[in-house]
């Protein structure tokens, strides 16, 4: 269990109260209709996974319904933030993307 | 090579106060380099071993494991033993399992304490019961011995569970697959690992992979935190960590870490002689040997290698068992703990060759690979001797993922996987 900060709303409230969304700031392949299967199956299904930080996607369902980005240490469940997707995309490419 | 265990060894180390066993397993320091180097001494890890031995020939073998035998989710899991899956290759895969559990306690020469106590699916409404009936016809049409069940069959042969119609979600029927059962799990782990032993494979604990040395695209060896072992294959049955060695060799898999929690209850008298899951309430549970309700809970959805999980999981799950079994409400929890299980797209796992030539994954087993121990070590001894997969697995490479032949077993598998 911990505890989420949702950047719209602007309060602290408990895990229960949020969605997972998965890995954040994936790229949709610009041409799916062109591009191989290799490449789309790698979009759609493969993921990084990684034991460490990670940015991640979640959704404050029984509050505002928005999504916002969180990086979180997959290792320890430390949180280093909460940004909404834009402000966090500015901080994310600022570290150089994920580790 | 050791003796076999038997009931006269039994009598005669008895009369010596059962002092003068040996270990069961030999644990060994690194060699420079191996033939076959497994990655990860759980129950899948050491039974590929076991197989590639015994029925391979291979005899250079070495299982190196981060932690200790059998310490990660062989020693996590709810023990449950099955093969009612709704697709042809999923169903065969765990048929072929099932049926080398069956033998698995004389052919290790090891008691795994293979329990068949049957298995029951719950459904809860009509559309529950739907699928129950498709799942079941598809078993029959692949011999698997499952029946439909009413609610008052149900009641008969589990008499504590809450049939009754004011229930919160009752129970109109159920799928039953008599010959699902339960097993020792630590048993497991040492008996493949003993029987492993008895073929001359080195088992190194304390043995973490920190690297992999690549070149040509083939394998060469793996850096590990006991120096560097040459290997010419290398077969990853790391269950949660395998996105972490696969990124060491360049690799993407499709699969996500999650933590999946499980409990105990104090030991009691023998009062649930079955296994009962439902999907709908996101619970399961059966009585252990020594008298403890094991129930297991559903994966919390963040990500995480924490071996731990929200207690808000397990309160839900409580209630699901307290719904089901009143009589539970006031039993007490002894235990509770998490593993970190490895879930892919189709809830289907991956036992594959990969574009690394001599490097071969087998993962993704997610919320349920414990019933698939043997004939995942099987099938996967198979695809690293022969550098191409048994028939039984050709359908779970990697490369489903990009033709789109996903085997979706979300139905048989869900929360009760």
């Amino acid at each position: 269990m911990f505890v989420l900060f949702c950047p719209h709303c602007q309060e602290k409230r408990e895990e229960e109260e949020f969605g997972y969304g998965g890995e954040a700031f994936r790229v949709r392949p610009s041409t799916p209709d062109t591009v191989d299967d290799e490449t789309w199956g790698d979009y759609l299904f493969m993921r990084s996974n990684p034991k460490g930080w990670n940015w991640e996607l979640w959704s404050h369902a029984t509050g505002c319904r928005k999504f916002f980005v969180v990086k979180r240490n997959t290792a320890t469940n430390a949180i280093a933030g909460s940004w909404t997707l834009a402000e966090g995309r500015k901080v994310y490419d600022a570290e150089g993307g994920a580790q | 090579m050791k003796k076999d265990y038997s009931l006269w060894s039994l009598f005669t180390k008895g009369l010596k106060h059962n002092e003068g066993w040996d270990p069961a397993w030999r644990s060994a320091d690194p060699k420079p380099s191996y033939n076959v180097v497994i990655v990860g001494a759980g129950g899948h890890g050491l039974a590929t071993a076991y197989y590639l031995a015994k029925e391979h020939g291979v005899r250079d073998i070495a299982v190196i494991e981060k932690g200790y035998l059998g310490g990660g989710n062989t020693a996590r899991n709810t023990t449950i033993v099955r093969s009612n899956y709704l697709w042809d290759e999923a169903t065969m895969l765990y048929e072929h399992a099932l049926k080398l559990w069956e033998g698995l306690t004389e052919d290790l020469n090891f008691n795994v304490m293979f329990s068949q106590r049957g298995v029951f699916n719950l459904g809860h409404t009509l559309q529950d019961m739907r699928d129950i009936e498709r799942r079941v016809n598809a078993n029959v049409l692949n011999g698997i011995d499952a029946q439909m069940l009413d609610t008052a069959e149900v009641k008969r042969m589990i008499p504590i569970l809450n049939t009754s119609k004011n229930a919160r979600y009752p129970v109109l029927g159920a799928s039953y697959q008599p010959r699902a059962g339960v097993a020792r799990h630590d048993a497991v782990a040492w008996g493949f690992a003993r029987a492993a032993s008895k073929y001359g494979v080195d088992i190194v604990e304390n043995c973490e992979v920190i690297g992999m040395d690549l070149a040509g695209g083939r394998i060469q060896g793996l850096q590990t935190s006991r120096g560097f072992i040459r290997a010419e294959r290398v077969g990853c049955v790391a269950s949660g960590h395998s996105s972490v060695l696969a990124k060491m060799a360049g690799i993407r898999l499709p699969i996500d870490s999650h933590p999946l929690q499980a409990f105990v209850s104090e030991s009691m008298k023998p009062v649930l002689d079955t296994i009962v899951m439902s999907n709908a309430v996101h619970g399961y549970a059966s009585q252990s040997d020594k008298g403890e309700l094991v129930i297991g809970a559903g994966i919390d959805h963040y990500t995480s290698y924490t071996q731990r999980g929200s207690p808000h999981i397990i309160e839900h799950t409580a209630a699901a068992i307290i719904e089901l079994f009143p009589i539970f409400s006031r039993v007490r929890m002894n235990r509770q703990w998490g593993g970190i299980v490895d879930t892919t797209p189709d809830a289907c796992p991956i036992i594959s060759k990969t574009k690394v030539k001599g490097l071969y994954f087998n993962c993704g087993w997610g919320t349920g690979g414990f019933k698939a121990t043997p004939g995942s070590g099987n099938v996967f001894a198979h695809t690293i001797a022969k550098d191409d997969p048994h028939p039984l697995n050709k359908a779970f490479s990697l490369d489903r993922f990009s033709t789109g032949h996903l085997i979706d077993e979300h139905g048989a598998a869900a929360v009760a996987h």
